[in-house]
């Protein structure tokens, strides 16, 4: 079974739009709710039930979220979309924008009515434009189908949305820089406690969830949260997107449920570059660690299988690397990433990642020495955990990973100042 | 008043977005007021033109400028008409975005941070666009270009250049 | 304390009482257990972003930043732990990697918290063997200086301008390893409180510019003493080296300065060694011209000019000069039959003085944090009084409606409640009386009342009234414009009405340092002449002391004048007095004294170095004048002594009273008068070329 809940339209023809999404019993479940006046609490029940897991990398369960928001407070709430979507190797919500807006739009009026909120923010990255234009439209449709805005269906609830265009930062993906980004701030992550539920954006109460998390809400309440759990497994409910990309023949974003073989996807995603053999998998996104090929062909898509293999799950952004990979040359490049998207605002982040990058660019440059490899890991290990957000993390992770699986071709840039494997690449 | 570098169609522009926002946080506009008059000036901010977006929605300047610096979509120095930006990371890595960089920088005659000649193209360097099952790939304007190759290059700038 | 909200931590393995809200380091600080820190600082915001106060709490899986983590009931946590020490070293290498090692030449030397903090870690950056990052500078102006490449970005900074100064102009632009912290663009920094970036700064990278590469902290002597400008009397350590003064810093005292000084009284010190200090007594000669003459010479002439105009002679002095020296200038101009005092240099409207009492707050600096309404009357507070504005700042942020009667050149640094933007002090108070009669508060307006019926009365002024009756502890606050106004008899007579109908507290602020004082010990006397009859025609005789021409109005009369006698710590100033003696005085560091605040509160300081060339203090030579003229009591050995003198003469004198109108009124139209710039007020602010280019300095014709 595939493509059930945030693909389940991608089919349909201008599958986009309004009509598109009613065809196919959009918009049905906020109906009946608003129109039953279902409460609030029995709602995030079912989602509980669901064992929806947000799905923007922490994997933290959505419905547990939800009833931290104190709903009845009075003054305004808010219920955020996270679509900044700028974890290398992720591009799934992308896909959910331009495909299947309205199920994301259905999901956030459904999440306000849950919460509290009468006003939703989608925050979506600069660089998507077109995905924002599309998300805009669909806006404009439900506006004008009374969908958005006051006395929804005309049930008394009113819900107002927009959409908020980031300008190209990976941080802002952290759920607190992206509140300081729609405030019109630079996105640097908020130090917690105080949690968004309780200090969010503008000070107001405020939950933060990812594009697929969100998009998946309409399908579980429209057939029950049990039924969504049983899609998945115990410990995370339903079908997860994976965005697969790197050396496979057919890289795509497949819908399957959560504990699918990684085998399965990887054949769904026609097998490893024409002509090579599986090295290694970078499961969840670039921060999450790398495992060696022949340990993920064990490993199953969910939370505990990778966790297992010393991975996480992440967003489930698999990156395929084939045996051409010179493992080295791929950290240099994350390290890269991390240095440049570091906010610079916490001390080990900011001097940090700059750091790793510089003496694996040196190791890269064949100007190593031997004890750069502790050196790196030493330094990585200085800054996980000792950073206001998880960025910090998200650097130090690959790095350490790498030089536990792979230390070998490390060990060759510095003794031989070239690689050990020479990619066509 | 600086504010009056604004156009008027760049402030309609601004107005749209200030609308989105509670009355009392027109500063939520900055990025979108920033990208705007960005595009009014030909794709790069100038000192003036953000002293005019400080004015225009009423904060400290400083913290224009923080904004303006810390998102990398704004640009600070004249770039080309047409801003081609390569996504290098590891997927489009992978999947050889060297050789869309070679080729582009071998047909343009110009380096990452640069402009030609005829200042149509500049060229940038951008970190993972976020169509990472589509690599490699580079951002023009408002759009997405896909899975690259040379011979796909050559036809874009070939079009690029017919639109001048 | 209520001990049954109490919690129980522990820190350490100490146990420990904590109230609910404070965070760990606010424990610690409290119970004189060390954390090291750089971001973190009490009067700033949290932003737990240097994360050098990691500690280890139970059950908690990452290592705790101590500043901006709450304390919960049972919990533990361990400052000096295996992981907590390797935290904070791992932070302290991050720190140093980029950190010019340039400690020997750089002014924080020795009082370098980074520097100190290091040694306790014996960290290094041995294993950093990559370049450094450089930092361009910026140029904040003539105050402070940047060396931005030792800068950590802790944004100490950054919160104080936005927190504090109330003035958002630096940030931190570009982001990353890239991130600057800075101004942008080039930039003079704006606010009156500017300095005090410096003394938040924990690394060299914000340095006293003025101060630049003169000296070495371990070579300082560090001398408590009281400033001489703000009358708030603000508490500051005078750093001297081989009998100069190098540079002032403040020293807390949390009822009036809190951590913080004005640049005035900051800086203003740099116009002690001015080109123009009088070092040396002068006459002048046959032929008209001034020389130096010997101390005898002096004095003795000084004394038969005085007797000789006797019962008209006057003296004019300075608002900041010491209650020893104003008590003993009264002392003697009464000794010599002559009333005239007068130390208000600033007044021009005498026609209310015989019920005005002494001008003062009527309250503490920091209950007026407390207030929950204030109205500020013809009063550049930010200007005249810097940190009694950020008192009134602080008000403001929590929640005081704070309203403004001023002319528009006025700024504020918070939001006020209501702002009526006017020239015309006058109708705009009367209205505001006028509106709270309306609201039913009263009727009792005395000579007022014609004033007040005409009055024409707008929303603003009904706000304005409104939100004094309503809030429970309210202030009117009345200026240097209205005490520079022609029409300042009424106007005070109108805003003590306004307190009395809300029942709020009249506060009054003047000019100088010692205004206050001044009026205790009689300097201020409404007997004989006042200063602007003494502008207008001088007495026969006149004595001024530590004022020169720019503190008066007019000098056309005074020039003209018998015998002009200056006791003065510069002399350029004097050329527009013609005076026929100089009598070289003490600066503020080089003589004991005391003043006394708006507050009321008498500070006493000694002398910090010793009056150059032959300068004396100024109670030393009013005491020799007063011996030498055969009066009684002159006879004081000690400044203490004159003090005590001066104290049980004037406890009768401070009773306070109403501000009634004068029997006829004044015109009521008037217009503000243009009074000092803030770097203008006297004639050591005006030496200190620092000051005068700093952004505030180079703001021409503006208000008070
Ligand atoms: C550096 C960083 C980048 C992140 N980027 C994203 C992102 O692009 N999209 C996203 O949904 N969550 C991202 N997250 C996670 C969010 O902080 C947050 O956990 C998530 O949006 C919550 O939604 P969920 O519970 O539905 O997953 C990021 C976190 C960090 C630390
Ligand atoms: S970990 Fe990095 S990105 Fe996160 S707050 Fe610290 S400096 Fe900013
Ligand atoms: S002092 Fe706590 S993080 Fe800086």
């Amino acid at each position: 079974m595939a493509n059930q809940v945030c693909f389940r339209n991608n089919h349909l023809e201008n599958s986009w739009t309004l009509e598109a999404y009613q065809s196919n019993g959009g918009y049905e479940v906020l109906k009946k709710i608003l129109s039953e006046k279902t409460p609030a609490e029995e709602l995030i029940e079912d989602i509980k039930l669901s064992n929806l897991r947000g799905r923007g990398g922490a994997g933290f369960p959505t419905g547990i979220k939800w009833s931290f928001m104190p709903r009845n407070a009075p003054g305004q709430k808010y219920i955020v979309c996270n679509s900044d979507e700028g974890e290398p190797g992720t591009c799934k919500d992308r896909d959910i924008l331009r495909y299947n807006p309205h199920q994301l739009i259905e999901g956030m009026i459904i999440a306000g009515y849950c919460i509290g909120a009468s006003a939703g923010y989608n925050y979506i990255r600069g660089e998507f434009w077109e995905p924002y234009s599309r998300f805009e439209s669909a806006l404009e449709e439900a506006r004008a189908a009374g969908i958005l805005g006051e006395n929804i269906f005309g049930s008394g609830f009113d819900f107002t949305l927009d959409a908020h265009l980031g300008a190209g930062a990976y941080v802002c993906g952290e759920e607190t820089a992206l509140l300081n980004s729609i405030e019109g701030k630079k996105g640097q992550p908020r130090f917690k406690p105080p949690f968004p539920a309780g200090f969010g954006l503008y000070g107001r109460p405020t939950t933060i969830n990812n594009t697929e998390s969100l998009a998946s809400i309409p399908v579980i309440l429209a057939k029950g949260g049990q039924w969504f759990l049983d899609l998945g497994l115990p410990s995370a409910g339903g079908e997860k997107l994976f965005s697969v990309s790197g050396h496979v023949n057919k890289p795509g974003n497949y819908e399957v449920p959560m504990g699918t073989p990684f085998s399965e996807l990887l054949e769904m995603a026609g097998g490893v570059r024409e002509g090579h053999q599986l090295k290694a998998v970078i499961p969840g996104g670039s921060s999450t660690p790398v495992v060696p090929g022949e340990q993920m062909m064990e490993v199953n898509m969910d939370y505990d299988s990778i966790a297992a293999a010393g991975s996480m799950l992440g967003a489930g952004s698999v990156i395929v690397i084939d045996e051409t990979a010179c493992m080295p040359r791929i950290l240099e490049r994350l390290s890269y990433f991390y240095y440049e998207e570091s906010c610079g605002q916490c001390t080990p982040c900011r001097e940090g990642t700059g750091w790793l990058y510089r003496v694996l660019q040196r190791i890269e440059a064949g100007n190593g020495s031997n004890e750069d490899l502790d050196l790196l890991d030493n330094v990585a290990s200085n800054i996980e955990g000792n950073t206001i957000c998880a960025l910090g993390d998200a650097a130090a992770m690959p790095v350490r990973s790498f030089l536990k699986h792979y230390r070998d071709e490390f060990q060759y840039h510095i003794d031989h100042s070239t690689c050990m494997v020479k990619s066509d690449w | 008043m600086s504010a009056e570098l604004i156009s008027e169609t760049s402030r309609a522009d601004i107005d749209r977005w200030v609308a989105k926002y509670p009355e009392d946080q027109k500063q939520s506009a900055a990025m979108a007021a920033l990208r705007i008059v960005q595009d009014q000036n030909g794709g790069h901010l100038t000192q003036e033109l953000m002293d005019a977006v400080a004015e225009y929605l009423q904060m400290p300047a400083i913290h224009v400028y923080e904004v303006a610096t810390f998102y990398s979509m704004y640009e600070h120095k004249p770039q080309g008409k047409h801003k081609l930006c390569v996504c290098t990371n590891i997927s489009c890595m992978l999947r050889n975005s060297k050789q869309v960089v070679d080729h582009l920088q071998e047909r343009l005659n110009i380096g990452f941070g640069e402009v030609t000649e005829d200042g149509l193209f500049s060229l940038k360097e951008v970190e993972c666009l976020g169509a990472c099952v589509n690599a490699p790939v580079m951002q023009v304007g408002e759009h997405y270009h896909e899975h690259l190759d040379p011979a796909k290059i050559d036809e874009l700038l070939d079009a690029l250049r017919k639109e001048g | 304390m209520d001990n049954n909200n109490s919690l129980t931590i522990q820190v350490n393995d100490i146990e420990l009482q904590v109230e609910p809200g404070q965070t760990l380091i606010e424990v610690a600080d409290a119970n004189g257990i060390e954390i090291p820190r750089f971001c973190y600082h009490k009067k700033l915001s949290t932003s737990a972003n240097c994360r050098m106060c990691l500690v280890e709490v139970e059950k908690a899986p990452k290592m705790m930043p101590a500043c901006a983590t709450p304390v919960m009931d049972g919990m533990k946590a361990w400052t000096k732990s295996p992981k907590a020490i390797a935290a904070q070293k791992s932070v302290m290498e991050f720190l140093l990697i980029n950190h010019p090692l340039d400690c020997p030449v750089c002014d924080q030397g020795g009082e370098c918290d980074l520097q100190e903090i290091a040694m306790g870690y014996g960290a290094g950056t041995a294993r950093y063997s990559e370049k450094k990052r450089i930092v361009k500078d910026k140029d904040y102006g003539s105050l402070v200086s940047t060396e931005m490449t030792r800068c950590i970005h802790c944004t100490r900074c950054v919160r104080f301008g936005t927190e504090i100064a109330g003035i958002t102009e630096i940030g931190g632009t570009g982001r990353g390893d890239h991130m600057e912290i800075g101004t942008y663009v080039q930039k003079s920094l704006s606010s009156e409180l500017s300095g005090n970036i410096i003394d938040l700064c924990p690394v060299g990278a914000l340095l006293s510019k003025p101060f630049l590469y003169s000296a070495r902290s371990w070579e300082l002597k560090s001398l408590p003493s009281i400033a001489p400008h703000d009358a708030v009397g603000s508490h500051i350590q005078v750093q001297v080296r081989n009998g100069e003064v190098m540079r002032v810093i403040p020293r807390e005292n949390e009822s009036l300065n809190e951590i913080w000084i004005s640049d005035r009284d900051r800086f203003s010190y740099l116009g002690l060694n001015s080109a123009d200090r009088m070092t040396q007594p002068m006459m002048r000669n046959d032929v008209g011209k001034l020389v130096t003459c010997d101390w005898q010479q002096a004095l003795e002439a000084t004394v038969k000019g005085l007797k000789a105009a006797g019962a008209e002679s006057g003296a004019l002095a300075s608002p900041s000069a010491t209650v020893e020296e104003l008590y003993l200038l009264q002392k003697l101009m009464r000794g010599l039959g002559s009333s005239s005092i007068d130390c208000r240099l600033g007044q021009q409207d005498f026609s209310g003085q015989q019920n005005q009492p002494a001008p003062q707050l009527n309250s503490t600096l920091e209950s007026v944090e407390q207030q929950n309404a204030v109205l500020i009357v013809g009063a550049n507070l930010r200007h005249e009084q810097p940190l009694l504005a950020h008192r009134v700042r602080k008000a403001a942020l929590a929640g005081a409606a704070v309203s403004s009667v001023n002319p528009a050149q006025v700024n504020f640094n918070y939001d006020l409640s209501t702002t009526v933007e006017t020239d015309q002090l006058t109708p705009a108070l009367a209205a505001v009386a006028k509106a709270m009669v309306a609201l039913g508060k009263g009727s009792d307006l005395d000579g007022l009342t014609a004033l007040v019926a005409n009055a024409a009365v707008d929303e603003s002024h009904q706000a304005i009234a409104q939100s004094l009756i309503d809030g429970e502890q309210v202030m009117v606050l009345i200026g240097g414009l209205v005490y520079r106004d022609a029409n300042q008899a009424v106007l005070y007579a109108l805003a003590d009405a306004i307190a009395q109908m809300s029942g709020a507290t009249l506060s009054v602020v003047t000019e100088g340092a010692n205004a206050l004082g001044g009026a205790l010990v009689g300097a201020a006397s409404t007997a004989g002449k006042n200063v602007a009859e003494m502008i207008a025609e001088p007495p026969k005789a006149v004595l001024l002391m530590g004022i020169e021409a720019k503190d008066l109005s007019s000098t056309d009369a005074i020039r003209k004048t018998d015998f002009v006698v200056a006791m003065a710590a510069f002399s350029d100033g004097l050329n527009d007095l013609q005076a026929d003696i100089v009598l070289p005085m003490a600066a503020f560091t080089e003589t004991s004294g005391t003043l006394v605040n708006m507050e009321g509160s008498w500070q006493s300081f000694q002398g910090v170095v010793a009056p150059k060339g032959e300068a004396r203090p100024g109670w030393k030579i009013l005491r020799v004048l007063g011996t030498l003229a055969n009066l009684d009591g002159f006879d004081l050995d000690t400044s203490e002594e004159v003090l005590a003198e001066a104290k049980t003469a004037t406890e009768s004198a401070a009773q306070a009273g109403g501000w009634s109108a004068p029997s006829s009124l004044g015109s009521d139209q008037t217009t503000v008068s243009i009074g000092h710039a803030i770097y203008a007020v006297d004639p050591l602010v005006r030496r200190s070329e620092a000051l005068q280019q700093s952004h505030l300095g180079q703001q021409k014709g503006e208000i008070a």
